[in-house]
């Protein structure tokens, strides 16, 4: 087994900010707006830096696709402890329309240029909540998947990983290589500490194309609008639970 | 109403498009249409756009530790006056002690990151600064300016990690803004090489926990030297000093030596005279510039929000020109004292700094800290007396910050000096 580890890490509207909506309702605004690591990013980060320290994997390289600010995220994660990163340059329109279908073919074929033992990547990201690209990455290498991942174990050359699901938790076994994806309970990641942070500046980060990975960036889908959700309108106090049970039938809700 | 709720909005709203304009500028390509330029009143002057990528990792990286772990626990160790030792490992695993310094398990960062770092710290509370500042500066940096190379191996990778906790002895009870005149004594023994140090000091951080003191005493020859001691050595005591209203999370106590033996390898072989001392209270100092102005920026922002949140006869007591002035005046000299502390960072990394300029910002940080503490402690009403609203700690506090390492008159007549060539310090001539 290599021992090389591929964690996905996202660039994203940092969660503290308020979200405006474009004049025009076709995105959101991002111009000169806080961005940061998605959080289940920096989930997936931090173990794939815990398997290294405990010896279990040799190598963990940090993939962001994006234009030229992904590599400040991608140098978090080697304040944090990976080892080298990827930018995957996507820009300009192409890089409105990136998607998880899109980043799952790019990591399909990362993984199978870096012979990759493990590719570990958040559960979803904060700004569109897909949940799809783990699960799109392990379809395409026909790799099993360990997604919404609570504990991950290695046990021989199989991985334990305990899921959370909407009943609990469920503890499956799949073998190795596979994709899994952090749910928030897998670990509290690591504060970047100073030498980290120093030592990231002479770690490398290389420079890909998606056409150099033979992958098409075309998106199958068209965002024809984006809204803000609907104003909040005012309550209405009612007297009897009558009242209650007439106003819900005349909503349509009963 | 609809219209304060419409003003309250305006005023989040423009706090965070304000934040949009102010990002980081390097390496991203400018937008297609310019934004107009919103005014920050969280960083007016852009600071954030003058400092490098490492630089805004290590303070996003240690804002978010102080934040996360240090402020839950401030309010009761300074009302029980407990010093929690941990955090000193815990700021040694982050790697933030001694960041300065080159080798030996240290950072090796750039002054301005120094000065970051401090900042952050002072937002939570001074004393917390304090430790980290005598640890860093006060002990790491002698060892490693004026040390021996086995002294430095011996104390600098244990005393970064945390493990082992310093402490400076330079002022004595009689003694405190004139050290030249010190009282302690180191005696040569030939027969044992060894020095016996006998005296006292005063107003000492950390030392009745410490594990280390760097003490500066008069030699046989007259000329002033430093030494370290170790905690175990007969003759060496460091009682806790009571009653002290300030700086109250961080232990403060004496160095008392009764014919302390120490080894003559403990002498810190590279400096003679008061130059030694002064070279690592500039280096704190320093780092004191830009702390106070955190604890500053804490004040502010507690007594804007409190202030906005307060409603007196059916406005916001923010609504008030009385309030307004004083904010706008703690706005601008936070800014300003922002700013000059960066240049000084700046300087210094480039080995283009002179001590009169450190003292010049320390005098000016503290001094205005100070005020705008006491402004904000005003702002609050009786509020503003609980330590439930922080404020008061920090006025608390900044009384000693504005004293220690060179009172802010003290640091007057040091700049009075500069430009007129006439010493004051002393009456005669």
């Amino acid at each position: 087994m290599s021992g090389r580890v591929l964690v996905g890490v996202k660039r994203v509207i940092d969660y503290a900010v308020k979200i405006r909506v474009k004049p025009d309702n076709s995105s959101v605004v991002t111009d000169g707006v806080k961005h940061s690591m998605n959080p289940f990013c920096e989930i997936a980060v931090e173990e794939a830096v815990k398997l290294k320290e405990k010896k279990l994997i040799k190598e963990v390289v940090a993939v962001s696709c994006g234009p030229q600010q992904a590599q400040e995220t991608i140098r978090t994660a080697l304040a944090m402890g990976a080892d080298r990163g990827i930018h995957v340059e996507v820009s300009g329109k192409d890089y409105e329309t990136l998607g998880p279908l899109q980043v799952s073919k790019i990591m399909a074929a990362l993984a199978k240029k870096e012979e990759a033992q493990l590719v570990i990547l958040g559960k979803q990201a904060i700004d569109d909540d897909c949940n799809q690209t783990g699960q799109m990455t392990a379809a395409l290498l026909d790799w099993p998947q360990g997604t919404f991942a609570s504990e991950v174990a290695f046990d021989g050359d199989k991985i334990k990983v305990v899921r959370e699901i909407d009943g609990g938790l469920e503890t499956i076994m799949i073998s190795s290589p596979a994709v899994i994806t952090a749910d928030l309970r897998l670990n509290t990641p690591r504060y970047a500490t100073l030498p980290n942070i120093m030592k990231a500046k002479k770690k490398k980060i290389a420079n890909v194309k998606p056409a150099d990975l033979g992958v098409d960036l075309t998106s199958r889908l068209e965002v024809l609008r984006v809204d803000e959700p609907p104003q909040r309108e005012a309550g209405v106090k009612v007297e009897t639970v009558d009242d209650l049970v007439s106003k819900l039938k005349d909503a349509g809700r009963l | 109403m609809a219209l304060r709720g419409a003003l309250c909005r305006l005023l989040v709203n423009s706090q965070r498009c304000a934040i949009i304009s102010a990002s980081r500028a390097q390496g991203t390509a400018a937008p297609a249409r310019r934004a107009k330029v919103q005014f920050n009143w969280l960083d007016a002057l852009d600071l954030e756009g003058q400092l490098t990528e490492d630089e805004i990792m290590i303070r996003d990286s240690f804002r978010t530790y102080c934040q996360e772990k240090l402020m839950p626990r401030i309010i009761l160790a300074n009302r029980n006056e407990v010093f929690h030792r941990e955090i000193v490992s815990e700021m040694g695993e982050m790697g933030v002690l001694g960041p300065t310094i080159k080798g030996y398990g240290c950072a090796g960062t750039s002054y301005v990151a120094y000065g970051l770092i401090a900042r952050e710290v002072e937002r939570v509370d001074s004393g917390y600064r304090s430790v980290m500042s005598v640890q860093s500066s006060l002990v790491m940096h002698p060892i490693n300016a004026y040390g021996t190379e086995e002294q430095k191996q011996k104390y600098l990778p244990k005393l970064a990690r945390g493990e082992i906790l310093g402490c400076f002895g330079l002022t004595e009870p009689n003694h405190g803004s004139d050290p030249s005149g010190m009282e302690t004594r180191a005696k040569y023994n030939p027969s044992s090489r060894t020095y016996t140090l006998s005296g006292s000091k005063t107003w000492i951080t950390n030392s009745p926990v410490a594990d280390i003191a760097v003490v500066w005493a008069k030699c046989d020859d007259g000329k002033i030297r430093g030494f370290i001691l170790e905690r175990g050595m007969k003759g060496l005591s460091t009682p806790k000093i009571e009653g002290k209203f300030s700086l109250r999370a961080s232990a403060t106590g004496m160095i008392v030596m009764d014919e302390v033996e120490v080894p003559e390898e403990n002498l810190l072989p590279n400096a003679s005279g008061l130059g030694g001392p002064f070279g690592c209270l500039n280096n704190a100092r320093y780092g004191i510039a830009w702390g106070a102005l955190g604890a500053a920026e804490f004040c502010f922002h507690a007594a804007r929000q409190y202030t906005l949140d307060r409603i007196q006869f059916g406005v916001p007591l923010a609504r008030n020109q009385l309030m307004q002035k004083k904010m706008a005046d703690m706005l601008t000299e936070i800014t300003i004292g922002l700013q000059s502390c960066l240049q000084l960072g700046r300087l210094i990394d480039q080995k283009k700094a002179a001590p009169d300029m450190i003292s010049m910002l320390k005098r000016n940080s503290c001094g205005k800290a100070l005020d705008i503490a006491r402004q904000a402690r005003d702002m609050l009403g009786g509020n503003g007396i609980a330590d439930e609203y922080h404020i008061i700690r920090h006025v608390m506090n900044l009384e000693a910050v504005n004293t220690y390492e060179g009172t802010h008159d003290i640091h007057a007549l040091i700049l009075g000096r500069a430009i007129t060539g006439l010493q004051s310090f002393t009456v005669g001539k």
